[in-house]
C-alpha cells in the first residue's frame, strides 16, 4: 500500500507543541515520521537528544523513524550538529544538502533524500545510489510527467529507489541566510528576539491585491497556497510512487492524514471542511504548469 | 587573484577580454545554462571564434551548462557537454550531480567548476563534490558571510571564486524554486528567473505597474525609477505594511572586500551579468582590473578610488550596491 510520511516540521513551535504534536502523530495512521529542524540554527526549542527522544517514542509506535538534517548549512556550529546526527546508527538521514550526503556516506549510514536536494535525473540517483541512497523525494518543482520518467528510467536500471512525493502543505521554496521574519520586525537576524514562535504558520506575504504569494517563515520561504495532490494518490500508486509526504501543520493535521489515509484505502473522504489555517489550494506543479495554479482534475471528479 | 567575466555574445567576450579579464563564461543558446535570454549566448561557430580571441590573448573560456537536465532533457544537455570539449573549452561549469558524473568519466582532462547552483555553502559539501567528481573549483553562493567563507577557505580542498559584482540572487542559489511557483520556469529547470516572457507594463492611473504571469509585483509612482519585476525584489504586503518584504533592488558590489578576499585565498573573482551589453562588460571588466592591479601592487596600501565606486554604482541596479551578505549586519 501507498506510505504516508509526516516531513519535518518547517515551523518554529515550542518545545511542549512538538512534544505534543508527535505524541498526537503516534496514534496517525503514517508509517514514516522526519524529525528535527531544517530551516533554522537559531531554532534551539529542542535539542539533538528532544529529538532522539521523540524518535524512540515514535518507534516504539512502530513508525519509521528519519533524522532530517538542516537545509543550509553555513557555519562550523551546523557541521557539528550535522556530524553527530550522521555518527548515530539508529535512524536513518535525510540528506538536505551535500554536506549531509558527504558526511552520511563516509559514515557508511545509510540515507535518503529531501525535496530540497536536486534530483532532476536518473545519472543523479545512480551517483548517489553507490553512496548508500536508500530513497528520494521528488523536487516540488517537478512534476508527474518526469516522475513518470524517472521511476520508468530507475526500474530499467533495476536500481529499487523508492520516490516519495510531497502531497500535501506549504511548498518550501527557498533559503537563504537573511531572515525575512527579523527583516519584518526590522530587528537583526542574530537578535530575532526568535519571532517565528508567534507565527506558527509562517507570516502571510500578498501582493498589493491581497493575493495571497507566499509565506515568510524565518530563512525560508513558502509557497501561500496549499499544495493539495489528495485526488492524485490512486495515479501516484499506478505510476509507482512509494511514499506520499504530509507537510506538518499545527491544526487540523490528524483530519488530514485521516483523509489521506482512506483515499490511500480506497475509501471516499468525508466532505465536511477542515478546520485547517485559511489557505487557496494548488496543484500546478504535478501538471508542469505554475506551481501556484490550480488544475482541475480529471479523475477525482467522478467520486464527489 | 583571477578576474571571471561574463559573456553572452562574441563583442562582450572581445569586450572583456580586451578590457582585463582573465577568464570569460559562456554558455549556449538553449535551456542548458542559467542565463537563458532571447538573442543571447553562443552557437558553437560563435564559441569556437570566442575561444580562439580568448586563447590568442591569454585568456581562458568556460562554459557554464549550470541547469538541472530532467530525462526528456538529458540528451541536449549531455551533447552540450560534448560540444563544449570539442570546441577546447578551458573548464566546464557544471551543478547536476548526474552531468558533472558524466563530464569526469568522458572528459576527465577538462577542468571541472562546480557552479554556483551546485549550492556548495561548507567544507564538507567541496569535499563531496571534490571526492565524487573531482572538481577543481567551486563558485561560492551569495549567501554566505565573509566569516563563514573565512571558515570555508581554511578547510575547502578545492579553488575557491565567489561574486563580486553583478544582480544579487539571496536565496541559496540552484534550491530556489519561487520563479517556478510564479511562473512555469526557474534558473533549474529552465536558465530563467522571472522570465520576460511572463513580465507585463502597464501605465494606470495608481501608477505604473509591473507583473509577472498576471501577479502584481511592484507599482510605481511619479519620479519612482522602475526596475525589472524579479519576484524576490517586489513590494509586497506583510501584516498590512507594504514594502520590499525580500529584499531591495540593489546589485553586489564587493570591491571594498578585495584585501579581505585575497587573504582568505580566494583564487577568483566572478562579475555577474552575461544579459548585459558589451559596453557595460567592458566597464565593469576595466574597473576591476584596475583594482585587481592595485592590489597586486600592494595589498597593504590597497584603497578604493572613488571613481571604481562611481563607475560600479552607475552600472547597478537603482545605482544602490550592497556587500551583500559579506557583511552580517542586514536587517
Amino acid at each position: 500500500m501507498l506510505k504516508l510520511s509526516l516531513g519535518p516540521v518547517l515551523w518554529f513551535w515550542s518545545r511542549q507543541t512538538v512534544f505534543d504534536f508527535y505524541a498526537n502523530a503516534a496514534e496517525w495512521p503514517v508509517d514514516t515520521v522526519y524529525l528535527g529542524e531544517t530551516v533554522c540554527a537559531r531554532r534551539r526549542e529542542l535539542k539533538l537528544a528532544d529529538w532522539l527522544e521523540i524518535a524512540d517514542v515514535l518507534k516504539d509506535a512502530g513508525k519509521q523513524v528519519v533524522l532530517s538534517t538542516q537545509t543550509l548549512i553555513e557555519s562550523e556550529a551546523d557541521l557539528r550538529l550535522l556530524r553527530r546526527i550522521c555518527s548515530q546508527q539508529d535512524y536513518l538521514i535525510e540528506a538536505n544538502d551535500q554536506s549531509a550526503l558527504q558526511l552520511a556516506s563516509s559514515n557508511n549510514l545509510p540515507f535518503v533524500t529531501g525535496p530540497g536536494l536536486n534530483i532532476y535525473n536518473v545519472a543523479t540517483l545512480k551517483v548517489l545510489a553507490k553512496r548508500g541512497l536508500k530513497g528520494w523525494n521528488l523536487p516540488v518543482e517537478l512534476g508527474r510527467e518526469t516522475l513518470v520518467e524517472l521511476i520508468t528510467e530507475l526500474k530499467a536500471e533495476g536500481l529499487d529507489l523508492p520516490a516519495e512525493v510531497f502531497a500535501w502543505g506549504f511548498l518550501p521554496l527557498a533559503w537563504s541566510s537573511r531572515c525575512f521574519t527579523a527583516r519584518h520586525y526590522n530587528l537583526p537576524k542574530d537578535n530575532c528576539e526568535f519571532r517565528c514562535l508567534q507565527h506558527p504558520d509562517g507570516l502571510e506575504l500578498r501582493s498589493r491585491e491581497a493575493q495571497e504569494l507566499f509565506r515568510l517563515n524565518g530563512t525560508s520561504t513558502l509557497s501561500g497556497a496549499r499544495y493539495d495532490l489528495l485526488r492524485e494518490l490512486p495515479d501516484m500508486v499506478a505510476m509507482g510512487v512509494d511514499t506520499v509526504r504530509l507537510s506538518p501543520e499545527h491544526q487540523g493535521m490528524a483530519e488530514v492524514v485521516q483523509r489521506f489515509d482512506q483515499v490511500r484505502r480506497g475509501e471516499m473522504p468525508d466532505i465536511d471542511p477542515l478546520q485547517l489555517v485559511e489557505a487557496p489550494p494548488c496543484n500546478g506543479y504535478w501538471y508542469g504548469k505554475p506551481g501556484m495554479d490550480l488544475v482541475a482534475d480529471r479523475l477525482w471528479a467522478p467520486m464527489v | 587573484m583571477e578576474l571571471v567575466c561574463p559573456a553572452g555574445s562574441l563583442p562582450a567576450l572581445k569586450a572583456a577580454v580586451d578590457n582585463g579579464a582573465n577568464a570569460v563564461y559562456i554558455g549556449f543558446k538553449d535551456s542548458t545554462n542559467a542565463r537563458q535570454f532571447k538573442g543571447l549566448n553562443f552557437n558553437d561557430k560563435r564559441a569556437a571564434e570566442g575561444i580562439e580571441y580568448a586563447h590568442k590573448n591569454g585568456a581562458r573560456v568556460f562554459c557554464a551548462i549550470n541547469t538541472f537536465p530532467q530525462p526528456q532533457g538529458w540528451k541536449t544537455w549531455i551533447s552540450a557537454v560534448d560540444r563544449a570539449a570539442r570546441l577546447g573549452i578551458d573548464a566546464l561549469i557544471l551543478a547536476d550531480m548526474g552531468l558533472l558524473d558524466y563530464a569526469a568519466s568522458r572528459y576527465p582532462q577538462i577542468d571541472r567548476h562546480l557552479s554556483v547552483q551546485g549550492s556548495a555553502t561548507s567544507y564538507e559539501a567541496l569535499r563531496f563534490y571534490k571526492d565524487n567528481f573531482g572538481i577543481r573549483r567551486a563558485v561560492l553562493p551569495r549567501v554566505l558571510s565573509l566569516d563563514q567563507i573565512r571558515g570555508l577557505a581554511k578547510h575547502s580542498p578545492v579553488e575557491l571564486e565567489v561574486f563580486a559584482f553583478g544582480s544579487l540572487c539571496i536565496m541559496a542559489e540552484g534550491r530556489c524554486y519561487l520563479s517556478s511557483y510564479i511562473t512555469d520556469e526557474s534558473p533549474n529547470t529552465r536558465g530563467a528567473c522571472s522570465p520576460a516572457k511572463a513580465v507585463r507594463w502597464q501605465e494606470t492611473l495608481q501608477g505604473l505597474e509591473s507583473r509577472l504571469n498576471g501577479i502584481l509585483i511592484d507599482r510605481y509612482g511619479k519620479g519612482e525609477s522602475a526596475g525589472y519585476p524579479t519576484l524576490c525584489k517586489g513590494r509586497f504586503e506583510v501584516e498590512g505594511s507594504v514594502y520590499h518584504a525580500i529584499e531591495e533592488p540593489v546589485s553586489l558590489n564587493t570591491i571594498d572586500l578585495l584585501p579581505q578576499l585575497q587573504e582568505l585565498g580566494i583564487s577568483a573573482v566572478k562579475i555577474e551579468g552575461r544579459q548585459r551589453s558589451p559596453a557595460y562588460i567592458a566597464d565593469v571588466a576595466r574597473t576591476w582590473r584596475q583594482a585587481l592591479d592595485r592590489l597586486e601592487n600592494s595589498a597593504a596600501e590597497f584603497a578604493v578610488d572613488p571613481a571604481w565606486n562611481a563607475t560600479l554604482a552607475g552600472l547597478s541596479e537603482g545605482g544602490l550596491t550592497t556587500i551583500g551578505a559579506y557583511h552580517r549586519k542586514w536587517k
